[in-house]
Formats: structure tokens, sequence, C-alpha cells
């Protein structure tokens, strides 16, 4: 409990706004990424715009494993679920967000389709033990943190010689898809946003350390703060990363050093990679294409890998052309920017994956932020009146 | 509860026995189960006099009346029971209308192979509750249905009781200026409900809040009933639902505070190592209630004053907004929007 109340100080964290207010220089302005939608959500959660100067803005990014699932990839579950043999496992985010038509996991489930709901990869093994006579199918996603979980159930599915489990793999990755921001001529012709550097996720960096961000720093010139999801963790990170603008510095810096090490968990990274190899390519929505941005099974475990087992597709499915989640997480429009915030997509009725998870920018913006829009028409209206 | 009082009857066997359809379906089973669990438990004059209804009076003045479906999962958890729920949830339906609650019915449907042991339990503590509470359980119903088409127990309960003379409550009538109070910390049913689930068990102390308001409600009128505008009590969807739901029908706005709001550290830890916001866990056991600013010291001095009002706090004001939004200032400092829950609450994924 002292352990929230620590990284939760009001007093702390104004005082750190402040030294932020003192350092940001009023000639330029500061555009930081906050890769990680447990960023996105703290920010939002704890009112943290509104401590920072109007020159520092913090971009909302991709990375939540819901929002930037392809909907291809949900249309391909859809289908399978609805095969007569199959349970599917999936977490409660994902039932809601739209496929291809208006569909989704929990209009299937509605339709009859044996969706079931778990909370980890254990409960779908656990259901794969009491019912052997199902195919069971866990619908896998996540960044580097959900990955090793993912590798012990496939671990204890052999050595149980369960033959009737596999995965549905969507692990993704999170520096190709940073880098790709950056990078990638496609992405820069949908248009790019100026960024000075980035706020990296701190769980993720548990598992794969400092160092795989190392590359990207020196060779983009872009500061990396990897930092904590509490509140104080995030705007410690945000000085940290002025500083390192102010300094001309690129640099890989660590804020929350109480878990993350620059190596990471090895013994968690050598599972991950007993089990999984690089996907050459893999669709991320908003991004598209990002080399070698996801993770797959090794061909000797394809026994356990759905997409083969089951030959499934995955349909060439395009995004509803009025949701504008693509330019949103990619960081050049904000979710007031799309005509359909708020009229027709809201948390109750999703247009787009960034309105379903409550990571995704569109939903923290309406879940906590909407009332600053309100105070801006007020303000345009005073100044024109 | 429809009474069979015939020759041939077995005693229950209430430690290792299990509901069949037999006891659903009108004969001499049910009535001994209905003699043996729920009289029993519920034993009261109406009830002996074995009719399919009962006859009351009631003083003078308006009345209200109040039903609600108790479906909870898991059935027992720590600081009560599906029973006790739907007797305190039912009573402080009756209570937020600021009226003493007189009179209470209970039907079951009980899903085929259910311990007659667990039922005991349940019918005891429900009947412990309403006495304890001083509304007894005057009539009820009991179904059996097969086996997986209900998970192990549902219980209905509905409640009457009389509104004193002078005293209008309603939903639309908070102003701006009004202030907020809360009787207590939030989220520890919720937070001690999800500690009991099968797929989430996690080590808390919190208990359940499950208690009945009348006594409390009671208080707090004599104390400033003209000033109380409207009572509440955030059982489902947390005070987050609560707040929005009056706002929208006053058509005012709200602004709490954060740093005001009781919770207690382990409810706050829970909630955080799930992923989940406290003012969106359920309560059963507190409310809110908007006070006009001149009564606000009073009713809640008059809270503190009483068991169930100790850590009674006033944790913001009723504004003035079109948009009718829940603004909470941060422990941040920062602002937000308090919002309604989309769908179920879910723990995080990552
Ligand atoms: S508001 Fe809805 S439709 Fe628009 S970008 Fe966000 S999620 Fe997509």
């Amino acid at each position: 409990m002292k352990y929230i109340d620590e990284y939760r100080d009001g007093r702390l964290a104004k005082d750190i706004a402040r030294q932020i207010a003192a350092l940001a220089d009023p000639g330029r302005s500061y555009h930081f990424m906050e890769f990680c939608g447990g960023h996105t959500h703290a920010i939002s959660r704890y009112g943290l715009e509104d401590l920072l100067p109007a020159n520092v803005r913090m971009i909302h990014g991709p990375g939540c494993p819901v929002c930037v699932l392809p909907i291809g990839r949900i249309d391909a579950a859809i289908a399978l679920a609805m095969r007569p043999e199959i349970t599917l496992c999936t977490y409660g985010d994902l039932m809601r967000v739209p496929g291809s038509n208006g569909s989704s996991l929990l209009k299937a489930k509605a339709a009859g389709a044996d969706i079931r709901m778990v909370y980890s990869t254990l409960d779908a093994l656990r259901i794969a033990e009491a019912e052997l006579e199902r195919e069971v199918v866990f619908f896998a996603i996540g960044f580097e943190t959900t990955t090793p979980p993912t590798a012990l159930a496939l671990k204890a599915a052999i050595a149980k010689g369960l033959g009737n489990f596999s995965i549905f793999c969507n692990h993704v990755l999170t520096p190709a898809a940073i880098q790709n921001i950056l990078e990638s001529p496609d992405v820069r012709k949908l248009g790019t946003i100026k960024i000075d550097g980035f706020v990296g996720p701190a769980h993720v960096s548990t598992v794969i350390g400092t160092e795989p961000y190392e590359f990207f720093a020196g060779e983009f010139q872009k500061p990396v703060v990897v930092a904590g999801f509490e509140p104080l963790d995030v705007i410690q990170a945000i000085l940290m990363l002025v500083r390192q603008v102010n300094d001309g510095r690129h640099e890989v810096e660590n804020q929350y050093i109480r878990a993350v090490t620059a190596l990471g968990n090895e013994k968690a990274q050598a599972e991950v990679a007993n089990f999984f190899e690089l996907r050459e390519s893999f669709e991320w929505r908003g991004l598209g294409e990002v080399p070698y941005g996801a993770l797959r099974l090794r061909p000797q475990y394809v026994a356990y890998d759905a997409e083969k087992r089951f030959s499934m597709v995955t349909p060439a499915a395009k995004d509803n052309p009025a949701c504008a989640c693509g330019a949103i997480l990619r960081g050049v429009r904000r979710p007031t920017d799309c005509k359909l915030f708020g009229t027709v997509c809201t948390p109750d009725t999703p247009m787009g994956s960034c309105m379903v998870s409550s990571e995704g920018a569109c939903a923290a913006h309406w879940t906590y932020g909407r009332f600053r829009e309100r105070a801006r028409q007020v303000d345009v209206g005073r100044a024109v009146a | 509860m429809n009474m069979m009082i015939k020759a041939y009857r077995r005693k229950l066997d209430v430690a290792n026995g299990r509901v069949d359809l037999s006891h659903g379906a009108g004969g001499r089973a049910m009535g001994q189960l209905i003699e043996g669990i729920f009289h029993k438990a519920f034993d009261n004059d109406w009830l002996r006099a074995g009719n399919d209804q009962s006859a009351f009076s009631v003083p003078g003045g308006r009345m209200v009346m109040t039903t609600d479906a108790y479906v909870v999962s898991p059935l027992f958890f720590p600081g009560g029971n599906i029973g006790t729920l739907a007797v305190h949830g039912t009573i402080n339906d009756i209570a937020m209308a600021g009226a003493v609650p007189l009179y209470l019915s209970a039907s079951f449907i009980i899903e085929e192979g259910f311990p007659f042991a667990d039922l005991e339990r349940i019918a005891q503590s429900m009947g412990a509750a309403s006495r304890e509470a001083g509304v007894p359980i005057i009539t009820g119903d009991t179904k059996v249905v097969e086996r997986c088409k209900a998970d192990g127990v549902f219980i209905s309960t509905a409640g009457v009781g009389m509104v004193p003379d002078g005293l209008d409550l309603r939903s639309d009538a908070a102003r701006p200026g009004d202030a907020v109070i809360i009787s207590g910390s939030i989220g520890d049913h919720g937070v001690a409900v999800m500690s009991k689930h099968e797929n989430l068990e996690f080590d808390t102390d919190i208990a359940s809040d499950s208690a009945a308001l009348h006594g409390l409600v009671a208080d707090m009128i004599a104390a400033g009933g003209a000033h109380i505008r409207l009572m509440r009590d955030p059982t489902r969807g947390g005070i987050a639902a609560t707040l929005n739901e009056i706002a929208s029908q006053s058509r005012v706005g709200f602004r709490i505070d954060e740093d005001k709001i009781p919770l207690k550290p382990e409810v706050a830890a829970a909630c955080e190592f799930l992923g989940l916001d406290p003012l969106n866990v359920a309560n059963e056991g507190k409310l809110v209630a908007v006070v006009a600013p001149e009564g606000a010291n009073a009713v809640l001095a008059t809270m503190r004053a009483h068991p169930l009002g100790s850590e009674a706090a006033l944790v913001g004001h009723v504004v003035a907004d079109d948009n009718c939004f829940v603004q909470m200032t941060t422990s941040f400092g920062g602002g937000r929007i308090v919002d309604w829950l989309s769908g179920e609450q879910l723990p995080r994924i990552c």
C-alpha cells in the first residue's frame, strides 16, 4: 500500500511539474510520444496534461495490443470460432473489438460460437485439460510482457501431452514498432509528426531490458526513457526527456530502476526464444506492415500453432473508412479529430479499436478527458466574443 | 410460500442432501424444503399463517415499493452471501427514498443439485439479517430448475416501506452548490467478491460492506431532512455510475475531489493490481447523499455519529453543467472525468 502512495504523491508531482516548467525552453516545443497505452491511461486518468506547460505535449502512441491488432486477425478468429469443434479462449477486451461489417467476437458468441473469456493463458490450458474432446485455441496477444506466459503455457501443454490445445499467436514487439514509426517510408507517406523523444514501457523492459532501445536511440537520435505506469513515474520520465533534449543528448535512460535492468529477464527471454521466432512482417493496425514486428511459433511446434493446424487465413480487411484509428495510433491526429468521436463512436458503441481498450487513445480521452474540449470551446467562444 | 403440512414427513437431510427437481414440483418435497429451510430461518407470524400471500397493515401516507434480483457469483464471500445481499439491498433501495422499510418478500430460483446445507446457510443468514434490521420476510416463492439452467441459486426480494410525512426525495433535485457526501470507504464489496472469484483469487482481508442503511438514513432525516435533496446507494457501477445517474437526471454536473474520497489502502492496492478504478467498484452498505449547503454540516456530523457512517466525508459539490459531466480533481492536481463504465469492468491484460 505504501508502494502505491509513494508513486501517487501529488505534492511530489507538482514539484516535478514545476521543474519541468522551469526547464522547458519557452522558445521551443517538446513533443514526446508515450508508446504504451498504459502510460496513455495514466496520463488521462490522473490528468497529468494539466500539470505540463503548454509547450510540452504528449503524443499517444500505438502501444495497446488490442488497438494494433488488424481487423483481418479478428475476422480470422471469428471464422475459426464459428467452427463447431473449436473453443476459442480470449481476453475480455478482445471480445468487443469490431471486425469487418460490424462483427465482433461478442456477437459471434451470441450467435453460438464457443468463445470463453479467460483471465490468463493458464485458464485456457485448464479448459483444454478438462474438455479433451474440444479443440481449445488460445487467442494470444500482447507485447513482450505477455509472451513469456504464452511460452510457459505451451511448455506445460507439451509436458502434459495435451493434443487439443493450440495458440493463435498475435504477439508483437515494441522496439520494432517504435522504429517503424520513425523510419518506415509507408508511415511517412501516411503523415508523420515531430517527435523529440519516447517514454518506453517499463513492463516490456522488465522482460527485454533497456538494451534493445540503444541502437534505435543512437540511430535516430531520439532519447528514450523507460518508465513505470504510476503517474509519478510518467511525469518523472517527462522531466528526464526535457533534460535530454535541452542537453542535446539522445540516450536510453531508465526511470524504473526498481525493476528494470539493461539486460532484462534473460530466463524469460530464453523461454520465449525456445518457442517463438520473428515474423518477417506483420500488419499492425495504423502502422501497416512492420518488419520483424511480431512473433510466430517455431516450425517444430506447428501442431500447437492454430494458424497452421486449422489452415486459418487472415482476410485482407479494411477499417471503417471514417475511423481515424490509424492516424491516431501514429500520433498524427487526436481522437477529437475523428468525425465519429463521441457521436457514433463511444466506448459503448466502438467503431474502432482505439475506443475499445481502456488503454486506447480514443477511450482514454472519452473516459477521462472529454471536458477539456468543452473548456477549449468556451475559451474559443470567449476569444471570438 | 405454498405450505404442505401432510403426513409422511421425513426430515430433510440438510447436511448431505441436495435440491432435486421434486423440490420445485409443488408436492410434498417442496413443502418440506420450504418448511425445513425457509420458514425455519425467517420464522414469523405471517409465514406461520401459511398463505400464498400475507396481509399486513400500514400507517397512512406515501408508500414505496421496490424489487431486485440477486445473481452474485461466488455465492459466499467475506462479509456476507447472496442472501444477506438480497435483504440489505432491498432494504437500502427503500431507505434511499427516506422511507422506513416494513416488509420483504423473497423468491428463490434454485438449481437442481444445490446442497441443502448451502441453502440453509443462505436462508439462516437472511433470517438473521432481516431480524437485525427489523424488517420481516413475510412471503415468498421457490422454484427449482434443471442443472445448468441457473448458477446455484438466484434470489429476488421485494420490499415495501413508508415515507415520513413531508419528505420527498427525487432524483432530479440536485442543485448547483449542493454538497455531496459519501457515508464511508468505497469499493469494499466489489473487491471482497472479486477476491473469491475462481480465476482471480488473491489475498486480502477486505470484507464486503453489505449492511442495511435505514437506521443511518433515519438519523440523517431527523438531523437535516429538509436539506437532503436525494440519496442513492452506489451498488453496481460504483459511485461513478451513481453520480453520473444523478447528474443526468438533475441536469447538473459534479466536481469531486479524489483526495477526499474514503478508500481503504487494501482496496486501492487490489484495484491497482487488477487494473480497476475503485470509483466503478460495487458497494453494498454505502450511500451518497446530495444535501443543500446549509444542511451539509449537520447531516455530515449525524452520519459520523452512526456506526455505518463513521467515515462519512464531504467529497465535492454539484455544479451547473449542460454536459452533466462528473469531474474530479485527481490526487495529482490534474482534472479528469469520472465516467460510467462501458461494458463489464475487466482486469487488464498486461
Ligand atoms: S473515435 Fe472511434 S472511429 Fe474515430 S478513431 Fe477513435 S476509435 Fe476510430
